[in-house]
């Protein structure tokens, strides 16, 4: 099993020399003339206005914080799902309950307009 | 375990324990916000190959799938959308650093000295198989009252963003 | 020894070249399907049915200058497409392609490794991808990137739920985590027939976290110029495509692994029909993006957070009852 992580990683490593490869290459066949306007950033050809960092809305921030909470749900499900056929019922029961204490928390959230994308 | 995993473990297993004590201290000294954040996720990245290397490997892939692919995620969001505090670097100490690294040292002089003190069982049995299953039945049986308090506590923080974002966006 | 190590860098060679090739291809094939779509021609003038094509543009895109922005975050600049190329491809280590086969007398399982949880190897690199993305919308130091950057990485978690949600029915069907052990468990029958409703949130999902059409918010040329890769060129623009399009792939992929059936299928050999169903997916994938609007970014966080997870969620529970009382 070890084995096997170890061939993953090579696999990986792998991937990570053909992208130096290509940065490499790419560097001894490319013009280099780092000068003027181009270095500037992106707007539609007009030299920049103000700062690229503008309030953003903080919605982003209310549903990255619940979608850590139900990840970590998650994670308790996948150890529940693969021994189900053994725990049966009893097993069943168990994770309903936890299941719906957080669909009433998905309930609230929901009634609350926390999941509603409007600013 | 065969020979080949036997030489390799430990030396990779220094490597890893290595590179995470680096990244763990980048995470705290290094003067970008966001390059903190990508030293935290890299210290974790670590450690669950100290995991895999330690044949718990559920665990390895939760710390990447929670740690790094979630909790790290929300720190970067978090830094995203407040104002703009990398272009001037920040320093990340204060007055208290003298103070904090003694605490420290202390910490981690407690902590050799238990370790040390007491008796680790030993597995006889070599390496167990399928560690994702055993945790399932364990969750099922022996913790089952950890596991449905943990639904509460994940519910009081989903009731705690809803709330959080309701105050701010009212304001 | 030896022979395990040789064994495993030719493998990981061969399905590099071999994705890369994919890549490459997809690229000719999404433009040829969407003009044909579009009752266009399509690219046909860099050889014979343009076939060189792909070439011409890698070798293109490697010729141009590599601009980083004067006020661009260097490292993270240049770390993000790596990232963005490492996250699709990486995960692709641990998909069976195929059967044992028997070569020059050693037995050689189809697929870079098999490691027990598998299924959760691939949601955790693949949740890497999002860093890609908003390291490279950050370091660019710019307002489009930063605005596409942040949608998109909102977009990914929120889908990733999803997929993760949807894919718990096929675990407790295969009773392992481990995809050999998921395609060996599809021998009767497929679990998109077992597990109807997962595979169709799966599907949906999936679009999402690769960022195509409908769900392409994060890119959505007409009002966020490129999105996150705005500022990029040459060759680290090319990494973040073929981070996108090997996605595309590792998703196919997934989505063939988990629900139909993998690499299983009569008479022709196991890669071939593992091939069919993943160039099937892609297909889908450009056929969609043909024929489908974008959706306005509430639509989408709506649709994922109040239809897909609830589905999901309902569908575990479902699947659940259903076991328990057949058993």
């Amino acid at each position: 099993m070890f084995l096997d992580y170890l061939y993953a990683a090579g696999f990986a490593i792998a991937g990570f020399i053909f992208l130096l490869l290509a940065l490499w290459v790419g560097a001894l066949v490319q013009p280099k003339d780092p000068s003027g306007r181009k270095l500037t950033t992106y707007e539609c050809g007009e030299i920049p206005v103000g700062q690229p960092w503008s309030q953003f809305n903080i919605r982003f921030y209310v549903f990255a914080l619940s979608f850590v909470i139900f990840d970590i749900e998650t994670i308790f499900l996948v150890p529940w799902a693969v021994v189900f056929k053994d725990v049966g019922v009893v097993g069943y029961v168990e994770m309903a309950v936890f299941v719906s204490v957080l669909l009433l928390g998905l309930a609230y959230a929901w009634r609350k307009g926390a999941l509603k994308w409007a600013l | 375990m065969n020979w080949s995993e036997l030489l390799s473990a430990p030396l990779a297993f220094k490597m890893l324990a290595a590179a995470a004590v680096v990244f763990a201290i980048g995470a705290v000294a290094l003067k970008n916000v966001f390059h903190c954040a990508l030293s935290l996720a890299a210290m974790f990245f670590a450690l669950s190959g100290v995991f895999v290397l330690l044949d718990a490997d559920f665990l390895a892939v939760v710390q990447i799938l929670v740690y790094v692919g979630a909790i790290v995620v929300l720190m970067i969001f978090a830094i995203v959308l407040t104002e703009r505090i990398t272009s001037a670097s920040v320093r990340q100490t204060n007055y208290l650093v003298i103070p904090g690294v003694l605490l420290c040292i202390a910490l981690l002089a407690g902590l050799v000295s238990v370790i040390r003190a007491s008796s680790w069982p030993s597995l006889e049995s070599g390496p167990q198989q399928d560690t994702i299953k055993i945790i399932g039945r364990q969750l099922l049986s022996t913790h089952v009252e950890a596991f449905e308090v943990a639904s509460v506590l994940l519910l009081a923080a989903l009731v705690g963003a809803v709330f959080l974002g309701k105050e701010i966006t009212r304001k | 020894m030896l022979e395990l190590v040789l064994i495993a860098l030719v493998k990981s060679v061969v399905v590099l070249v071999a994705l890369l090739l994919m890549v490459a291809y997809l690229t000719l094939m999404e433009r040829v399907v969407i003009a044909r779509i579009q009752v266009r021609v399509g690219p046909n003038r860099v050889g014979p049915f343009g076939l060189l094509q792909p070439i011409a543009d890698g070798i293109k895109l490697l010729l141009k200058e590599d601009v980083i922005p004067a006020q661009a975050d260097k490292y993270l600049y240049v770390l993000a497409p790596a990232l963005s190329f490492g996250a699709a491809f990486a995960t692709f280590a641990v998909i069976p392609f195929g059967d044992t086969v028997v070569l020059w007398g050693r037995r050689i399982s189809l697929g870079i490794a098999d490691v027990n949880v598998g299924l959760l190897y691939v949601f955790a690199i693949s949740s890497l991808g999002v860093y890609g993305i908003v390291f490279g919308a950050w370091a660019s130091n710019s307002k489009y990137p930063l605005l596409g950057g942040l949608r998109s990485a909102a977009q990914m978690v929120s889908y990733e739920l999803c997929l993760v949600f949807s894919v718990v029915g096929v675990l407790m069907l295969s009773d392992s985590t481990s995809l050999a052990d998921v395609v060996a468990g599809q021998a009767k029958v497929w679990y998109a027939v077992l597990q109807p409703v997962g595979f169709l949130v799966f599907l949906m999902a999936s679009f999402a976290e690769v960022n195509r059409l409908p769900f392409d918010l994060p890119e959505a040329e007409n009002e966020l110029v490129g999105g996150f890769h705005t500022e990029y060129s040459s060759m680290k623009f090319a990494m973040f495509f073929l981070g996108e399009y090997g996605s595309m792939i590792t998703t196919s992929a997934m989505i063939t692994t988990l629900y139909l059936g993998g690499w299983r299928g009569p008479f022709f050999p196991p890669v071939v029909w593992f091939l069919i169903k993943v160039v099937a997916f892609l297909f889908f994938f450009i056929w969609v993006r043909g024929t489908l609007p974008r959706f306005r970014y509430d639509q989408l966080m709506k649709f994922g957070w109040k239809v897909l997870l609830p589905v999901s969620i309902a569908n575990i529970l479902v699947t659940g009852l259903v076991l328990a009382w057949t058993s």
